[in-house]
């Protein structure tokens, strides 16, 4: 578990990391309309953690779903 | 899908995370008309990935319990189903809400989505069908039956029929939908690590439910012990 933990973190920075090049995008003039006011202001971070904390949310209480039924497996096993 | 080990699972939760992060994040191409909607191909489009992989286990388990009967298929077949079935049903409300604001209308008669909706009364049958049964066994057996020609049924309706006609929908109409102009190397870099998660995400949905049901079923025969 630990093992796959740490791999799991390394992953998701080696997935991460290239976001980072997103900032570097600027906007051409006469190219179809994209929400660049929205990253400029930096308010699209706001709506991208507010994502991340629902996902969280739910991801964890399926998490807690799985660990109660693994614990009645274990009582029903004996 | 009953893999003792719980690697996938942290898997799906990074990928997930990732997805929702670097999905909007990420830069994507200017396109006209779908603009910055685009960014739905990470959350669209692996549903139905994952609503495939999802229901050729089901079908995968169905011909298992049919060579060998036992309630744990059924239950593992049964609820891969299920979770193919939402993932389509969640699939078909979010193409509806982008075909809405991309092509006009909350609905086209387009072959890609009257065949996945054709598709989706299939399963649906199927649904009808096994609540319709008393006797357990024959409710296994005639729904692993009926959920082999479901998969038959519903494959081409998705991914051969819309190819052969005219349609709006990328990957129908002769439309290659993973062509190198719908899809760069940008969104790469999110779309393929975002079908792996939602994909392992159905897998831990199914297995709990399949845990539960084992469980459930396990308590009932200990009542008539």
């Amino acid at each position: 578990m630990k093992n796959s933990l740490r791999n799991a973190l390394a992953l998701l920075a080696a997935l991460v990391l290239p976001v980072l090049r997103a900032l570097a995008q600027a906007p051409g003039a006469d190219t179809p309309e994209m929400a660049d006011a929205l990253r400029q202001s930096g308010k699209i971070y706001v709506v991208v953690a507010v994502i991340a904390v629902v996902l969280t949310g739910l991801l964890v209480y399926l998490i807690s779903l799985d660990r109660k039924i693994g614990r009645l497996e274990r009582e029903m096993r004996d | 899908m009953f893999l003792k080990t719980n690697w996938w699972k942290a898997l799906a939760v990074m990928l997930l995370l990732y997805t929702a992060v670097a999905g909007l994040l990420m830069p994507v191409p200017r396109l006209a008309i779908l603009n910055e909607s685009i960014r739905n191909l990470y959350f669209h489009v692996p549903m139905w990935f994952g609503m495939t992989i999802i229901l050729a286990t089901s079908v995968y388990y169905s011909i298992r319990y049919l060579r060998t009967p036992t309630p744990q298929l059924d239950i593992l077949s049964h609820e891969s189903a299920k979770t193919g079935i939402l993932m389509g049903l969640v699939g078909l409300a979010t193409g509806s809400i982008w075909a809405r604001y991309t092509w006009g209308a909350w609905w086209t008669n387009d072959p890609k989505l009257n065949g996945a909706a054709i598709a989706m009364l299939i399963y649906g049958a199927y649904l009808v069908l096994r609540s319709s049964f008393q006797d357990e066994q024959q409710r296994a057996r005639i729904s692993a039956i009926y959920n082999i020609f479901a998969f038959a049924a519903a494959m081409p309706l998705f991914f051969i029929l819309p190819r052969l006609t005219d349609s709006l929908h990328p990957g129908a109409g002769g439309n290659p939908a993973f062509a190198k102009y719908d899809l760069d190397s940008d969104m790469r870099l999110v779309f393929y690590p975002a079908v792996i998660g939602w994909t392992l995400l159905a897998f831990w949905v199914t297995q709990v439910a399949c845990r539960f049901a084992f469980l459930k079923q396990k308590v009932y025969e200990k009542q008539l012990a």
